[in-house]
């Protein structure tokens, strides 16, 4: 029997004001980046939860991302400020579980940036594809 | 030093009843055994002479229940807070949980609280009673003879690793206040963050699995005082169950100590409450640890009304990623 190809699952929550226009814009000049990745668009950075990243892991999310504008360029002045505090928390808290902290990332790629936006989508798949599938925090109800 | 005696306390809470200070008195009551104590509440001097005890047995922290035990009292309610209870005390009176003018507040000298599990390791099952007398703790036991063991050595874990012996707030003293403490609470933390990602997952696997959902570290938290709980929510996916696996097993645990993160004020009253005996401190103090190197030293309760870190910011703050890169280094 031949292996299913294995293709990773990413979550990336985008910014309305920024990451999200980020995304149109490398798909207008036709740049390249996997369509494993899946866009939520978010109103700010600092609208996700801690809870959506994980129930994102429990839907079967290899990896989850959340793309903000720059610091200094929110469009609620300081909704990605406290994303930043948040997330390195979060994060950290992760790592100290045991939960691979490739699978997580916060990156600012603002609405000009779609060049940024795809290396960074392949380089973060390229990470993810090399831990393999997500096992540290599955849900196997939940599996694809 | 002098010993803080239940009399003591009791005759405090008399004069207070008897002159119209207070109307209610929030201390320990006695359970089944002597090591068995539960949070009180007193409503006479009868009550007090009754059931009233205080020892090394009085762990909880009766801070969080001023919540509830003010909401419609007239009047003052009397509370004894040891010193690590101070600061859960002022940290909800941060978050304006409680009205400040409703409560009469006496600092109690501690010498540390005795963990009962301990003592059974040692001295076996059938404890009778446990008596203190300053270093030594005797044990009586229905089938051993006496038993004397060193106090230190039955210490809580978060006694053994105090923080502070201040009182950050009270009205009243009951002996000494003492100082901050340079303690060792982040050792294990620090273990843990030496090893692997996979011997942490491991641990962590074995930890946890263990939970039984009994909700007993959020309800006795001072710092879990939402009136409605994400655990409560039956749309939440988390509502109270036993983990399935491992991805349920981490969610409650990261979810519970995440939203205490930055108003943790390291009391240990999760670990202490757990059936399971699962190491909830070390995910507090994870937090506690990160926060104080990220962001600066922060204690929560330290003084009322001082900011939270997580809701606050800087411009320069450290970035997610380099968060790793800095863990990196220090391996
Ligand atoms: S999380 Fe635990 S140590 Fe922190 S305040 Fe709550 S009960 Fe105390
Ligand atoms: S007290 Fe212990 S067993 Fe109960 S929910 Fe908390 S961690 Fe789980
Ligand atoms: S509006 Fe883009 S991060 Fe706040």
């Amino acid at each position: 029997m031949q292996m299913k190809e294995y293709k990773p699952l990413i979550v990336a929550f985008c910014c309305n004001w920024c990451s999200y226009a980020g995304a149109d814009l490398a798909g207008n000049n036709r740049l390249n980046y996997p369509a494993e990745v899946k866009i939520i668009r978010v109103p700010c950075s600092c609208r996700v939860n801690p809870m959506f990243i994980l129930r994102a892991f429990q839907r079967g999310a290899d990896g989850v991302i959340i793309c903000g504008c720059h610091p200094g360029d929110c469009h609620y002045t300081s909704g990605n400020y406290f994303t930043r505090r948040r997330m390195a928390a979060l994060f950290s808290m992760l790592d100290f579980l045991g939960i691979e902290k490739e699978r997580t990332r916060v990156e600012w790629v603002s609405a000009a940036e779609g060049a940024k936006f795809a290396a960074t989508m392949n380089d973060f798949v390229e990470k993810v594809v090399s831990l393999g599938e997500n096992k540290r925090l599955e849900d196997l109800r939940c599996k694809r | 030093m002098q010993k803080i005696t239940k009399e003591m306390l009791i005759d405090k809470a008399t004069e207070l009843l008897n002159n119209g200070t207070v109307s209610l008195v929030l201390g320990w009551k006695k359970g089944e055994y002597d090591y068995d104590v539960t949070p009180g509440v007193f409503e006479s001097v009868e009550e007090l002479k009754k059931d009233f005890v205080f020892g090394d047995f009085s762990a909880a922290n009766l801070s969080k229940y001023l919540v509830k035990k003010t909401e419609k009292l007239e009047g003052k309610i009397l509370v004894f807070l040891k010193p690590c209870d101070t600061y859960s005390f002022n940290q909800l009176l941060t978050e304006h949980r409680f009205d400040r003018e409703k409560v009469y507040a006496v600092g109690v000298q501690c010498d540390g609280m005795v963990d009962i599990e301990k003592v059974k390791k040692i001295a076996g099952d059938g404890i009778l009673s446990v008596d203190c007398n300053g270093e030594d703790i005797v044990v009586k036991t229905l089938y051993n003879d006496d038993m004397t063991i060193a106090k230190a050595d039955v210490l809580a874990e978060r006694c053994a690793n105090c923080k502070s012996k201040k009182h950050v707030a009270y009205d009243e003293l009951l002996g000494e206040s003492g100082e901050v403490i340079d303690s060792n609470r982040f050792d294990e933390v620090e273990k843990l963050e030496k090893m692997t990602a996979d011997e942490r997952f491991a641990f962590w696997q074995n930890e946890l699995s263990k939970c039984i959902r009994c909700n007993a570290c959020r309800d006795a938290c001072p710092a879990c005082t939402c009136e409605k709980c994400v655990f409560n929510n039956p749309n939440s996916g988390v509502e109270n169950k036993s983990p399935a696996n491992s991805f349920e097993e981490k969610l409650f645990h990261i979810i519970r100590a995440y939203h205490v993160a930055g108003r943790c004020t390291d009391c240990g009253e999760c670990s202490r409450v757990c059936p399971q005996n699962i190491p909830l401190h070390l995910l507090n103090r994870k937090f506690i640890k990160d926060i104080n190197e990220f962001y600066g030293e922060y204690q929560a309760g330290a003084e009322v009304g001082s900011r939270a870190p997580l809701v606050d910011y800087t411009l320069n703050d450290l970035e997610p990623g380099e968060v790793f890169d800095r863990g990196d280094e220090n391996a």
